[in-house]
């Protein structure tokens, strides 16, 4: 039988310590969802109604350059959140994003997520705390892969 | 000290601009004991003289083993010499890996280039494997296409070695992660209490790598890096390779992190 | 014992040195100042000359009497003779089956050294510490070392750049040489005071005729070294210097001082105990012969610091601050004794005067207990 979502968020490292009540209305948002191999999860361009909290396997962020094919500049592992775009104006995904094997992962309705954060600010405070986390850590890890600091030294 | 002459056995192209010599020595001479860690002078005849890690497997005798970036004049020469090419060897030089891990999770990290300096570590590991908890090996690289020594990566899987891979970019087929090393830092799962690290790679990378290392409460006294400056005499005479008070090349290149944050957090020191 | 000897004495010492086999490098005059070369008679010498000496200044002038020994230290010291400007580490030939190497034997004379200050003396031991007792010995400088005759002169004056009190290394030597001299000028009264430093300096002694020397006398001496430490020109307070310059590393007189250093690496060519050096390789016409050469190189230049990429001291302001916290502190740290003899040549031959005491007297009275 599956376990509800309010249980599987409990799980969830991103939702770790977060008061019971939060985690409850945040539950009502979210369903159980499932990405074959290879499956994408989401498609530049396309509107960001959708986040997911990989529970199983990964997930790759992926640029496509035109005359280079797709690039992956990130992969996501179990534990972390799949996009952030449904946050902020115009609710697009910037990347691809793909399951590189079987990804089971919760998904949250953005919009339904939006509208609890706005009735309950100070749920709202913590849940963007929470996101403003994976934002550094996105933020210096693009930093760090910008740098090249294993490329050729300069002359 | 005097460089002796080596015969090039092996020359194996590691990546563009990366290649692994196999040296053995001529004139009837022994190979000279080694330690993890330690680097020899390489000698390019006519051209000049550079530090370089040996990278081989401690248990092998029969040649010394150094991979080279061709980076410079003398470097280039190198990675240009070939089988039968002779390159003169002067050395070991500097301080190697402690002896420190015995019954502890040991976590080697692995930026670049820096992989080479670390292999005779994770070598030894493996011919000893009982003696340590569990051991990692965290990889970064820029792609995978330039990820060194991968032949040896599923050897030393198979010897028991967790041994994890990221990169800066990949195509789509690459399995592994995609990220700076430090999210494998953050993610390893270790006794941080008692762990010890070794890190070797350019020097933001050991600096980030550390500062990770330390939020996951391995206490700096037990991460160890591998510096590099510029150097000429390897004996602490040429006065190039100094950082605060130490000779890089008589006090190190190992070094326990503790000890030089102080020194690595001044500018242009 | 100490004994005197008359005002000719460098005649018979000379003589004595150059018939064991010494050759002897001591005083003499060279564009305008006083270096060291051979000097093969007693004439050879700066007779008759003093020094003025200041921050950027240095000028010869002649003294009212005939002193041998008159003046201070000049741009040149001893390590020019032990740690040579020029050496020839390895010498390698190309062969059908590739090359093969060796160490060209050093080959200098054995040295005597005549009218070494207490301040050079020091200097001496310095670089000995680091040529000779660390984990590596350099063969040139034992070698050169270890025949070198040690004749040292206890200085009757100062000059305005001197600091050897302050650095507890002068002006009187007070061991570690073969001879002493103390030349007496008083009252008309021209001699030297002459003490032994070691059997080979009593051997050699041995052949100057010389009287025994009275309290007397050796008051008279003594009087010659107060003169000195009345005259030293400069002082440094080297209390905790260590940990002050530790302390102080983002300090902003590093920027003050960067703005009037020209990075011209004088001092460090002037210092009696700075040791960087650089090895290349020089090839010869035919490429078949190729050598290592180790020359003197500065913490100055910006390929000292080079490595794939580029310099890690880039500014003028990082280079200046590791020479001076190498010379007074992290040199403390590597060798259990300050890198500074309080020669004050670095103050001399800057050509803008950049006074070493005055910037440690900066940085200790606007101490920022910060950095680490």
């Amino acid at each position: 039988m599956e376990k509800d979502i309010e249980a599987l968020v409990s799980e969830h490292p991103f939702f770790a310590n977060m008061p019971q009540t939060y985690r409850s209305l945040i539950a009502g948002c979210g369903r159980n969802t499932f990405f074959e191999a290879d499956a994408l999860i989401a498609r530049t361009g396309d509107r960001s109604d959708w986040f997911y909290a990989i529970r199983h396997g990964r997930a790759s962020v992926e640029i496509h350059a035109p005359g280079r094919g797709p690039i992956i500049i990130q992969m996501l592992e179990p534990g972390e959140i799949v996009g952030w775009s449904w946050l902020v104006e115009p609710y697009q995904w910037r990347f691809d994003v793909r399951a590189v094997e079987p990804v089971r992962a919760i998904a949250f309705d953005g919009a339904c997520l939006r509208g609890k954060c706005d009735r309950d600010p100070v749920m709202g405070y913590d849940f963007m705390k929470r996101f403003a986390q994976v934002f550094v850590e996105r933020l210096e890890a693009a930093r760090l892969q910008l740098l090249d600091l294993y490329g050729s030294p300069a002359r | 000290m005097l460089t002796a002459p080596f015969r090039v056995r092996r020359n194996r192209r590691e990546s563009p601009d990366t290649r692994t010599l196999e040296l053995v020595p001529m004139e009837e001479r022994e190979i000279p004991g080694w330690r993890p860690g330690q680097f020899m002078m390489l000698y390019a005849f006519g051209v000049g003289e550079i530090p370089v890690s040996i990278s081989g497997d401690p248990s092998r005798r029969d040649a010394l083993t150094h991979t080279v970036r061709a980076v410079g004049s003398v470097s280039r020469a190198i990675c240009a010499a070939k089988a039968d090419h002779v390159i003169g060897v002067r050395g070991p030089f500097g301080a190697g890996w402690p002896d420190r891990a015995d019954g502890r999770d040991l976590l080697f990290v692995a930026g670049g280039l820096g992989l080479a300096p670390l292999r005779p570590a994770v070598y030894a590991v493996t011919a000893d494997r009982g003696r340590y908890g569990r051991v990692l090996l965290l990889v970064g690289a820029r792609t995978p296409e330039t990820l060194l020594f991968r032949a040896d990566m599923g050897r030393w899987r198979k010897r028991g070695i967790d041994v994890q891979v990221t990169v800066d970019a990949a195509a789509p087929g690459w399995m592994g992660a995609v990220g700076p090393v430090t999210r494998l830092i953050d993610r390893a799962e270790c006794d941080a209490g008692a762990a010890v690290a070794f890190v070797v790679g350019p020097e933001i990378m050991m600096r980030v790598a550390a500062e990770a290392l330390e939020r996951r409460r391995i206490g700096l006294d037990r991460v160890f890096v591998s510096m590099e400056r510029n150097m000429h005499c390897a004996i602490g005479f040429c006065g190039h390779c100094q950082l605060g008070p130490a000779f890089i090349c008589r006090d190190g290149p190992v070094f326990p992190y503790a000890g030089l944050k102080r020194w690595l957090e001044v500018r242009n020191l | 014992m100490p004994r005197i000897a008359p005002q000719n004495l460098l005649r018979f010492l000379l003589d004595a040195l150059q018939r064991r086999g010494y050759t002897c490098i001591g005083p003499a005059l060279h564009d305008g100042a006083v270096i060291y070369k051979e000097i093969r008679s007693e004439s050879d010498l700066p007779i008759g000359y003093a020094d003025e000496q200041d921050g950027g200044t240095y000028r010869l002038r002649r003294r009212n009497d005939e002193a041998r020994f008159g003046y201070t230290v000049g741009p040149q010291s001893w390590k020019r003779y032990l740690f040579p400007p020029s050496t020839v580490l390895t010498r390698a030939r190309r062969t059908p089956e590739g090359f093969t190497a060796e160490a060209p034997e050093d080959d200098a004379p054995p040295y005597a050294f005549i009218g070494i200050r207490s301040c050079d003396l020091h200097a001496i031991a310095i670089q000995d510490r680091v040529f000779l007792q660390g984990p590596y010995v350099d063969p040139t400088y034992r070698k050169r070392r270890e025949a070198a005759f040690l004749v040292v002169t206890n200085c009757g004056q100062a000059a305005r750049t001197c600091f050897c009190v302050s650095m507890e290394t002068g002006p009187m030597a007070k061991a570690g040489y073969d001879l002493a001299l103390t030349e007496i000028l008083e009252d008309g009264r021209h001699e030297f005071l002459i003490e032994e430093g070691s059997e080979r300096g009593v051997e050699v002694a041995g052949d100057i005729p010389a009287r025994a020397a009275t309290d007397a006398d050796v008051g008279a001496a003594r009087r010659m070294v107060d003169r000195a430490i009345a005259q030293m020109g400069r002082t440094m307070d080297t209390g905790g210097i260590k940990d002050l310059l530790y302390r102080n590393l983002e300090h902003p007189r590093w920027e003050s001082v960067a703005a009037r250093c020209l990075s011209c690496a004088n001092c460090t060519m002037v210092c009696p105990t700075c040791f960087c050096s650089a090895v290349e390789e020089v090839r010869d016409l035919t490429s078949d012969v190729s050598e290592r050469v180790r020359r003197w190189d500065s913490c100055f230049t910006a390929a000292h610091s080079y490595i794939h990429g580029g310099s890690v001291r880039p500014t003028t302001q990082s280079r200046y601050r590791q020479w001076m916290t190498h010379k007074l502190a992290t040199w403390i740290d590597q060798f259990d004794t300050s890198g500074c003899v309080g020669c004050g040549r670095c103050i001399t031959w800057c050509p803008v005067g950049i006074d070493i005491t005055e910037e440690v007297r900066a940085i200790r009275e606007s101490d920022h207990g910060k950095g680490h």
